[in-house]
């Protein structure tokens, strides 16, 4: 088959744009983490800040990312980084805030107000409650969060190709401006495959942070 | 020793101002078990829960062992009171010895120090520390969890324990069992312990105290006993209910009630002594007739007594069943019906026999608690405050 061939004669050039295109999806989605679940946390204390923050990821969220891309080359040109890996990671790292925050602040606010009562009544000071009871008993749902953005924004990256950041997109564009219908179906695939197989990995990762008790 | 000193807590809310607590004055003494007691909305749990400030007193003071706890910070006044809730709250991402020990552990014993504790926690609620003390609390049933969530307030030795209506998520037969082990447990350790109820069975049953609540006032402190015989208000009347005299019966033992001194007859003895021996101490019905060691084998009645004629030991019916001194007289009563005996004996450790109890003996012993509050002045007052 052709598309057999051209993956065997271009194993290189694949390997080289997966490697690409994971690294900038880790890069990105793991800077969400950083930013989104002490975000999360934070908003479980103020109601009104958390509708407002919810409410402006939530929006991020729904900007193709063409358009985001496109808003970013300006912006960015001042510091000479109007296209490539910086924009494609700054847009990344947005879309991934709605579901990294919103997961984290649903899975602590519901933590059982039993134990929330228990924890305050035998004594323990609101930062030791979230680090020893709420923090460990949301890990699951956020992972899922984070697991949810690492898939959505790999096939995002793909378009990253188009403004030069490379990756498996790559293949996905030249597929069409030359059109070469074995690129375009070996980009696809690829993309998908990736996708899979980092839920899958990330699932498995889950279950090992997931307290015992659970 | 928990004193409560003018406790209010007023809510302020979108239907008005709601007085929840109101000038609530009263003491528990120490190593005593108080039952706050009241239907839903009579402000028992409020009052509870000023005292670890899990809400925070509008106006009047928390003593705890005479000391004043108003300026105390929170944090260290909650680590110094045992905490027991109705949903047991025991913490699912920690092992059962992680949740024993988090107190100490937040107060810096050292790690030998609380895992024994944790280890002789467990042993005295009848759970093996070697099997439970790995395991999480989703592997444990309701009762098993609630066992540690009792030692889990134990843990940091407080002087004083709050218990939020803690039996109340487990069935009702482990119900039972938890509670008397518990009362094992507290003869044992003599914490003093306030115990939020809604239940008067529960009351009567743990309490040296019972406080009943209504609409956030304190309407009637004292002991179960004198509640129960001595209801200040129409009110307390029906929330005792109507069979309070019976609740009364689980209060009191045989040994209070029995009659001591009986006439006995033996085997070898005559129907006709057994008659006389009836007629000298009034017996209507029976006699009881014992063995060389004063342990009753079985009882002549005096229908045969009067008809027949020989030893009472060709004549004599067995024993239907018997009672010990420390039973209490609800399980007696529960035991006449039973076997629809009017009297029972009752023996010791070593099968001797130590007395009778009757019904008659019974009712005249509740009946005269009745009676001296009728001749007394109506409207006593039995409201205990503190001073």
């Amino acid at each position: 088959m052709e598309i057999l061939d051209f993956v065997m004669t271009n194993l290189n050039l694949l390997g080289k744009l997966t490697v690409e295109h994971i690294s900038l999806v880790v890069v990105a989605v793991g800077l969400a983490t950083l930013t989104g679940v002490p975000i999360g946390i934070a908003i479980t204390q103020n109601e009104r800040i958390a509708t407002v923050v919810l409410y402006v990821a939530s929006v991020l969220i729904t900007i193709p990312s063409i358009a985001l891309f496109g808003i970013m080359i300006p912006i960015l040109s001042t510091i000479g980084h109007g296209i490539g890996y910086l924009p494609a990671v700054i847009a990344v790292l947005l879309y991934s805030q709605l579901p990294i925050i919103r997961n984290t602040y649903t899975a602590i606010n519901n933590v059982s107000p039993g134990l929330r009562e228990a924890a305050r009544g035998i004594g323990m000071t609101s930062a030791q409650r979230l680090r020893k009871v709420e923090i460990p008993l949301s890990v699951p749902v956020i992972m899922a969060g984070v697991r949810t953005a690492v898939v959505m924004n790999i096939g995002v990256m793909a378009i990253a190709a188009y403004i030069g950041a490379g990756g498996l997109g790559v293949l996905i564009s030249r597929g069409i401006s030359q059109s070469d219908p074995r690129q375009l179906v070996v980009g696809a695939i690829a993309v998908s495959l990736l996708a899979i197989v980092a839920d899958r990995s990330l699932l498995s990762l889950q279950r090992k942070l997931t307290p015992r008790g659970l | 020793m928990i004193t409560l000193d003018n406790l209010t807590k007023i809510f302020d809310t979108d239907r008005g101002v709601v007085t929840a607590a109101d000038h609530i004055n009263m003491e528990v003494p120490q190593g005593e078990i108080c039952v706050l007691l009241g239907p839903s909305g009579c402000g028992k749990t409020t009052t509870l829960k000023m005292v670890n400030r899990i809400i925070t007193p509008t106006s009047g003071r928390v003593l705890i062992n005479g000391q004043d706890t108003t300026d105390q910070d929170t944090v260290s006044l909650r680590r110094n009171i045992g905490y027991v809730i109705q949903q047991i709250g025991l913490f699912p991402n920690m092992t059962i010895e992680e949740n024993i020990s988090i107190v100490p552990k937040l107060i810096g014993w050292e790690k030998s120090r609380y895992l024994k504790r944790a280890s002789e926690l467990l042993e005295m609620v009848a759970l093996d520390p070697a099997i439970f003390l790995k395991r999480y609390p989703n592997e444990l049933s309701g009762g098993q969890q609630q066992r540690v969530g009792v030692i889990r307030a134990l843990a940091a030795d407080p002087p004083v324990m709050l218990m939020d209506e803690p039996f109340g998520a487990i069935d009702p037969i482990n119900r039972e069992v938890i509670q008397d082990e518990f009362l094992k447990l507290h003869r044992e350790l003599k914490k003093t312990i306030m115990f939020v109820s809604h239940d008067i069975d529960e009351a009567v049953k743990m309490a040296d105290r019972i406080a009943i609540f209504k609409d956030g006032k304190l309407i009637q402190y004292d002991t179960p006993d004198d509640l129960l015989s001595h209801p200040g208000n129409d009110f307390v009347k029906g929330f005792v209910g109507r069979d309070r005299a019976l609740k009364r019966l689980q209060l009191v033992t045989v040994s209070e009630v029995m009659e001591t001194e009986s006439s006995v007859v033996n085997a070898e003895d005559s129907l006709a002594t057994a008659l006389q021996r009836m007629d000298d101490a009034g017996y209507e019905r029976a006699i009881i007739v014992v063995d060389g060691n004063d342990r009753p084998v079985g009882y002549v009645s005096r229908s045969v007594a009067t008809t027949a004629k020989g030893k009472c030991g060709q004549h004599s019916y067995n024993l239907r069943t018997v009672v010990r001194p420390q039973d209490d007289l609800r399980t007696v009563a529960s035991k006449m019906f039973t076997h629809d005996a009017t009297w029972l004996p009752c023996v010791s450790e070593q099968g001797k026999l130590m007395g009778v109890v009757t019904q008659r003996g019974i009712t005249h012993y509740l009946g005269a608690t009745y009676k001296s509050s009728r001749s007394d002045d109506q409207n006593v007052r039995r409201i205990r405050v503190a001073t």
